[in-house]
């Protein structure tokens, strides 16, 4: 009996010496942050997701413990499952980084209202009216605008050297699908090179998949075949850049540097830096501030950069000249969807109405030519541009 | 001095079949190879990673067990998996090679979400998630009688005409999606009825997946009871073993063919209704997920026995969501989760050779 009742008050000491250790890491340190990604790090896309999440953390001072990963999370139910779990686990903030993913990361927002949940790339926070879950994007069409601006130099010099006539000025674009995203990306790196180069042309090519390396290859150079002298994508795999060295032409990529894969074509790639948002979310969370419900990014806070300019490919003064543009977009001299430099069926773009809150039937609802340009990206900061240009041929 | 050495050749290996094993003999053997499957486990995981091979099988058993969200997820997984592998059993149990369930699932899904998206509002809400049911059914049961009637009518190969159906599923998905997706051009579905929850599954004591488990145990204990106790169970067994015999005996094999194949899709239909209305609420052209070929692997490891299944099909989630919360715990790349996977089911396929078979190797005759 005795020995029962010691070994009863030793259990309850135990216990209670637990409990207070516990309480007393719930105060301070026990911050943590959860990322869901679609893919691993052999997505580019997801690498340059994941490669921000650790420099953030570790920037933020947190430790391994700190930090969740999940990765290959696709875009059903087990996305929900990932994001509460990832809630169960004790996070203060859930990120997802995949469009398909926003709807589930919702379902697991109303469900923890005490716990924050951001989304890349998505549209609905600000129609949702959560108190806990944000979306985030970037004026990326600023950087697409700035590597278009390379690639028109590039083939100015092509033109210069004889090796193309002006009217053999065609490039050749890689989308992943007809969406808005990948629109309003095309649309603006052609708009950047004929800023530059006023003969060039561009056909564009859908894989209708984000991530597969053989479409992006065979689309690659079937484009080339095709007559193109230059080629960009919207995908995320190697399959484009790889198709571009085997031909000896030169490649604008998108969130990587990608001169392992084209030593000789890799010429200038832009990309997210998502880093400045995640610490944003975390700074915030930490110190509860507000977290801006809608976060769009751009060159001049350095979420929209230019990376890997290759000094072999790229035509002579492009570094300069891409930071005199560069200074110009952020100064607001030069807007990238300036409706006086692109026709649209022969005519000016006087009047635009967007689907920028999304609803079943995609009523168009607010009108986004105004001053004499497109205005992307300022009333929701996922891309809404998806209009078909003159110059550009879609096949 | 003489040489007596014998020139009748004698293969090093000797391999016999053997139906001499005990049950207990054999389940010796299994647990021997997941003894073996943990130890070479162990060791790859020290050479690739340098982790504790100890603390990694904690976080499998974790990822399974750990909270009671995970345990839910799990059996989600589980019943889900567990419902292709009953479809598949009969049509497999009859040597009716049924490729297809990947695509009798996928259309299931579909013919799911189809009504949830067009018939939401439309038609009284009680009856909503029984049309759903009945489209499901319907539309898996036409794709795998299509092929079954082409077999017993004409002969031709099952396996090919099954595979190929998948694949007509998958771009009749991608169809579909482009009519349905929202928002416009991005090619995915989104939740269906998200606010509505018009076609969902209810929930059961508050579990989410409480329905779909249920169903799927209902469906495991019908399908042992019809496979080993009723006269149609009896005559897929005999197809099975020789469809000759079945003729002689006076068994429509035509008949019987047609008829398991109706099943099998049906229950693929089932699958397809409680990933779309029971888990995902949504549509894509990997809503099933690869689980119509994993299912063939659960039902012949379980040797067609549904009860077993339930063991095999357990084994495979088990791995799945191990491997998913190793990766996340050690910050590993899912491959290397995949690799011990792999290593795990390697034995385990492996110690069904030892369990069917006897292995003789060549004795060195003394000389004399």
């Amino acid at each position: 009996m005795k020995k029962l009742l010691a070994l009863l008050l030793s259990l309850v000491m135990v216990l209670s010496f637990a409990a207070c250790s516990g309480e007393e890491t719930a105060k301070d340190g026990d911050f943590k942050i959860g990322f869901i990604f679609l893919h691993d790090e052999n997505s580019t896309y997801d690498k340059n997701f994941i490669d921000a999440a650790l420099a953030a953390t570790e920037a933020m001072g947190l430790g391994a413990d700190q930090v969740m990963m999940k990765k290959n999370i696709p875009e059903s139910a087990e996305c929900y499952d990932a994001a509460a779990d990832l809630a169960d686990a004790g996070c203060d903030i859930v990120f997802a980084d995949s469009f398909g993913h926003e709807d589930f990361i919702i379902q697991a927002a109303k469900e923890y209202p005490d716990v924050t949940f951001c989304h890349a790339t998505g549209t609905k926070a600000h129609t949702e009216n959560l108190d806990n879950f944000y979306n985030a994007f970037a004026s990326i069409y600023e950087g697409r605008y700035l590597v278009g601006v390379a690639a028109g130099l590039k083939i100015n010099e092509m033109i210069a050297n004889g090796d193309i006539t002006e009217a053999q000025a065609k490039m050749g674009y890689v989308g992943a699908y007809p969406y808005a995203e990948v629109k309003s990306g095309l649309t603006s790196f052609f708009l950047g090179a004929r800023s530059v180069c006023p003969t060039v042309t561009m056909d564009v090519k859908f894989t209708n998949s984000w991530f597969d390396i053989a479409a992006e290859k065979e689309t690659a150079n079937a484009l080339m075949a095709d007559g193109c002298v230059l080629i960009s994508q919207h995908a995320d795999s190697e399959g484009a850049p790889k198709a571009c060295e085997e031909k000896g032409v030169p490649n604008v990529a998108y969130n990587l540097d990608t001169r392992d894969w084209g030593p000789n074509t890799a010429l200038v790639s832009s990309k997210i830096n998502w880093q400045p948002y995640f610490e944003h979310i975390i700074d915030a969370t930490m110190n509860g501030k507000e977290i801006t419900q809608d976060f769009c990014g751009g060159l001049k806070d350095g979420v929209v950069e230019i990376l890997g300019l290759n000094d072999k490919v790229a035509a002579e003064g492009t570094a300069e000249k891409l930071e005199e543009v560069k200074a110009q977009l952020i100064a607001g001299e030069i807007k990238v969807f300036d409706t006086a430099t692109f026709t649209v069926d022969g005519k000016t773009l006087e009047s635009y109405m967007a689907d920028v809150d999304s609803d079943e039937a995609f009523t168009p609802d607010t009108e986004v030519v105004a001053d004499g340009y497109f205005h992307e990206s300022e009333f929701r900061s996922a891309p809404y541009f998806d209009v078909d240009i003159d110059g550009i041929t879609i096949k | 001095m003489t040489n007596n050495t014998h020139h009748t050749h004698e293969p090093l290996i000797q391999v016999s079949k053997r139906d001499d094993m005990t049950w207990y003999g054999s389940w010796a053997v299994r647990a021997i190879a997941i003894v073996l499957a943990l130890a070479v486990c162990g060791i790859v995981t020290v050479l690739l990673t340098g982790l504790d091979p100890i603390s990694v099988y904690v976080s499998m058993f974790e990822g399974n067990f750990g909270t009671s969200r995970r345990l839910w997820a799990m059996l989600k997984e589980l019943s889900l998996l567990l419902c292709v592998s009953l479809a598949v059993t009969p049509a497999f149990k009859m040597k009716f090679w049924n490729i297809g369930a990947e695509g009798q699932t996928l259309v299931g899904a579909l013919a799911c979400s189809a009504c949830m998206i067009l018939l939401s509002g439309k038609i009284p809400s009680a009856l909503l998630i029984p049309v759903m049911l009945v489209a499901s059914v319907v539309a898996a049961l036409v794709w795998a009688v299509v092929p079954a009637y082409f077999k017993a009518k004409f002969g031709t190969n099952e396996t090919l005409f099954t595979l190929m159906m998948n694949y007509i599923a998958m771009q009749l998905v991608s169809f579909c999606i482009v009519f349905w997706e929202n928002p416009k051009n991005s090619n995915t579905v989104g939740v269906i009825n998200s606010d509505s929850m018009l076609g969902w599954l209810p929930s059961v004591g508050g579990q989410k997946y409480a329905m779909a488990v249920i169903v799927v145990a209902l469906l495991t204990v019908i399908m042992y009871i019809y496979l080993r106790y009723s006269k149609q169970g009896y005559e897929i067994s005999v197809v099975g073993e020789s469809q000759n015999t079945a003729r002689y005996v006076g068994i429509n094999v035509k008949k019987v063919i047609i008829r398991t194949m109706a099943i099998s899709g049906a229950l693929c239909g089932v699958a397809g209704f409680l990933i779309v209305s029971g888990v995902d609420h949504s549509i894509t052209t990997s809503s099933a997920g690869g689980m119509g070929f994993t299912a063939i692997m659960v039902s012949w490891l379980a040797k067609f026995n549904p009860l077993f299944m339930v063991l095999t099909s357990l084994l495979i989630v088990f791995l799945e969501c191990g491997a998913g919360q190793i990766a996340t715990a050690f910050d590993l790349n899912h491959s290397v989760a995949d690799i011990l996977t792999g290593i795990i089911l390697f034995f385990i396929i492996g110690s069904e050779f030892f369990i069917g078979y006897k292995i003789r190797f060549r004795t060195k005759k003394k000389e004399a």
